[in-house]
């Protein structure tokens, strides 16, 4: 296949030791045997995330989002921009959206853009995707298997999708209440998927969880107990505050609840840069605070092929 | 701030559908609600709402204006996006929630100490600075919010979440000195600047 190019948008998670700089370096490794090139947006800012709206309002949220889209335009024209994070996905296209349907809102937008210099370059002119979907549309499931040297057999593996990958915007093809493409990008890395894992769409309280803590972890905790009871080893989730809030509050969980959480939460991207024949660093697994000691295991072990 | 309350009731006096249809973030949705519930049924934080989102929406059209924007109800909201992918009359309610949690904190009458609402005021503030999330600054922020004893008290117990991100590459403990900065910052700074101008001249606000 064909070198593909996109614009990406690596948000502020993933920066170099920010919460989620594991899912980067697999991304990275993953991308590298798909042969898909990410050129980043050059500066690109913050979102507003889904906590933004408070004090941030309209407008001024819109103006963050179109800086990086006109930046985009300006620096990769032609290019799609891709998001790995879930809030930075949805926040992007929902100004994408917005804009397109508001003539005010577009003008008001562009004459705040103007300050930055940027009132020329924003078109509103491109796609805004999350690396989901370049996946399942760009490449498609029989494409994404055939580069799998390490089958990553025998671990059983909790699909959780989580709310803002799949609301309001979702996959195309997938039912908001059922998404399924997290197993079968699971089944095709050889591994076991739970498929009626029924907390796989279930708010972990995402930024809440620093302002309501004990309302956030008591969603958590169900998130965890289902995948347990299904026998999951694992969970895997595309989305960098599910990943945080499912694996760093277990042992405050543990120590509210009497439970015994102890479960790792991976990036899809981890699975596959593993299941790849990357090695444990390449995949991030190092950057997990429960340690995923079966894919470090497969990691080790000389490739299938 | 509650000047610009006393504005707002002054000029829409008995009419609160129309003082939030005018000002509010997807206001004019307000009106398509046809009280099913699905939306309060399927809100994760449920149960926490002084008055669910359909509730919300009756209120509104009852003129109950201090019970709407003095809730802590909206507050509540995690945008998950549950309640809008299932809503049959296709109202963007997670939309229409947050736009009434950013009036009622404009007007200065949304509840001071709600935590959702401090953390989001910090939050913006941190994303201001230089473009981009300072995670360490945002999360000692928060731990310190409520002054220095309380501060250490927190930081100590969320220490050994801290010290597990650290040991794992995802915290820089470098962040307190800076870090999250664009090169645009003062872009930025000047962007969102007029973007708010702007927002205040449309929506009424004298400043």
């Amino acid at each position: 296949m064909a070198k593909k190019e996109y614009s990406f948008y690596p948000g502020c998670s993933s920066e170099r030791k920010a919460s989620a700089s594991n899912y980067m370096v697999s991304v990275e490794s993953m991308c590298k045997t798909l042969d898909v090139k990410l050129n980043e947006i050059p500066d690109w800012n913050c979102c507003g995330a889904s906590i933004g709206y408070a004090e941030g309002g309209e407008l001024p949220r819109h103006a963050m989002n179109a800086r990086n889209i006109a930046l985009s335009e300006k620096h990769n024209p032609g290019q799609n921009i891709v998001a790995t994070c879930a809030a930075c996905w949805l926040g992007t296209k929902e100004t994408h959206e917005r804009l397109s349907g508001s003539a005010q809102l577009l003008a008001d937008t562009k004459e705040a853009l103007k300050e930055a210099g940027l009132d020329m370059d924003y078109k509103g002119d491109v796609e805004i995707r999350h690396m989901v979907e370049v996946l399942i549309e760009d490449f498609g499931y029989e494409e994404l298997a055939k580069p799998v040297v390490k089958p990553l057999e025998g671990i059983k593996i909790a699909g959780y999708v989580g709310c803002q990958t799949n609301r309001p915007f979702g996959v195309a093809g997938e039912s908001f209440e059922n998404p399924k493409y997290l197993d079968k990008l699971t089944e095709i890395m050889g591994a076991e998927p739970v498929e009626k894992y029924d907390q796989k769409v279930t708010c972990c309280g995402g930024a809440l969880a620093f302002s309501e803590p004990d309302k956030s972890q008591a969603q958590i905790k169900k998130i965890i107990e289902s995948a347990y009871d299904f026998g999951a080893e694992m969970i895997v989730t595309p989305c960098p505050v599910c990943q945080m809030n499912v694996e760093v509050y277990q042992d405050q969980i543990n120590k509210k609840y009497g439970t015994k959480f102890h479960i790792p939460v991976m990036y899809y991207s981890q699975l596959m840069a593993v299941a790849y024949g990357g090695t444990a660093r390449e995949a991030g697994l190092n950057g997990n605070i429960v340690r995923a000691t079966r894919l470090e295991e497969i990691a080790a072990r000389p490739a299938k092929k | 701030m509650s000047e610009r309350n006393n504005a707002m009731v002054e000029k829409y006096r008995n009419d609160f559908l129309k003082e939030v249809e005018a000002n509010v973030e997807e206001g004019p949705w307000v009106k398509m609600c046809m009280q099913c519930g699905v939306c309060s049924g399927s809100c994760p934080f449920g149960p926490y709402w002084e008055h669910p989102p359909q509730e919300i929406f009756m209120m509104i059209r009852a003129g109950k204006r201090d019970e709407v924007l003095k809730s802590e109800s909206m507050w509540m909201c995690t945008s998950c996006y549950n309640c809008i992918v299932r809503c049959p009359r296709e109202l963007p309610i997670t939309h229409i929630m947050h736009g009434l949690a950013n009036y009622a904190h404009r007007l200065g009458i949304a509840p001071k100490m709600n935590p959702t609402r401090r953390f989001a005021k910090l939050f913006w503030q941190n994303i201001m600075k230089g473009g981009r999330v300072n995670e360490l600054k945002l999360s000692v922020g928060l731990y310190f919010m409520d002054g220095f004893a309380n501060g250490v008290k927190k930081g100590l117990a969320m220490l050994p979440v801290g010290i597990g991100m650290f040991k794992t590459g995802r915290l820089n403990p470098l962040g307190l000195l800076g870090g999250g900065k664009c090169k645009g910052a003062g872009d930025i700074h000047k962007m969102v600047k007029k973007a708010q101008e702007i927002e205040n001249r449309r929506k009424g606000f004298a400043s």
